[in-house]
């Protein structure tokens, strides 16, 4: 599975992605894995309403299931336009 | 239908004109330009497009069909680049044809209320001094709520 993050969030975790193993359950449960991982993880997940998230490319919640899912992509809200 | 997610600069009137006269039922073409804008206080050396790859056409791909099904439209382009910019350049534009103006204006103010907030892009502001990404508005989220 591989985890992107775009804009701050890439920057304050230090990797524009990753590869993890696949996993079940939801992106709240993905999110309180990274979190534990690192100072820098805690950091960039602190606020989760500074944060949306999209799996495979779709914009969700956090509650989505990421069964199955290839991508899992976390950014700020978008500044397009 | 036509989405470019590009980081080359493009001619907005060889776009306007290429799409104008591409319409052989339309009676009305709108067109929208954003172009990046010095900060208030001056100073902006850049503006930085970050985007998502990918994502970025999909996103614009959906928005250009509800666009299509909520208005009477013969054709969309939607143009949004990504990259070093530089204040006064021309960073996205959006065209929709329809027989009638109101199907036209109405559909592209759709699109770009809907493209500021659900297309995954991220501006960061660059000055000698700062880099400051650019966070979003509550207005931009609250103009979703008209459609």
């Amino acid at each position: 599975m591989k985890i992107l993050y775009f804009a701050w969030v890439r920057e304050r975790i230090g990797l524009p992605s990753e590869e993890l193993e696949n996993r079940s359950g939801t992106v709240r449960d993905l999110i309180e894995d990274l979190r534990a991982r690192e100072e820098r993880y805690a950091a960039a997940f602190a606020d989760l309403s500074a944060l949306r998230v999209a799996v495979d490319q779709q914009l969700t919640d956090f509650d989505a299931s990421i069964e199955g899912a290839s991508e899992v992509a976390f950014f700020p809200p978008m500044t397009g336009g | 239908m036509h989405i470019l997610v590009q980081q080359a600069a493009f001619d907005m009137g060889a776009q306007v004109n290429d799409f104008t006269s591409a319409q052989d039922a339309s009676g009305a073409v709108v067109t929208f330009t954003g172009i990046v804008r010095d900060l208030p206080q001056g100073g902006l050396q850049h503006m930085l497009i970050e985007h998502y790859p990918g994502m970025t056409e999909k996103a614009l791909t959906e928005i250009a069909h509800q666009a299509r099904t909520r208005w009477a439209l013969d054709d969309v382009l939607v143009i949004h680049r990504y990259g070093m910019l530089i204040p006064g350049e021309t960073i996205m534009m959006v065209a929709t044809a329809s027989a009638h103006r109101k199907n036209a204006f109405e559909a592209a103010d759709f699109l770009m209320d809907y493209l500021k907030s659900r297309a995954p892009f991220w501006k960061k502001e660059i000055t000698s001094a700062t880099a400051d990404w650019v966070g979003a508005k509550q207005a931009d989220e609250q103009a979703l709520n008209r459609w």
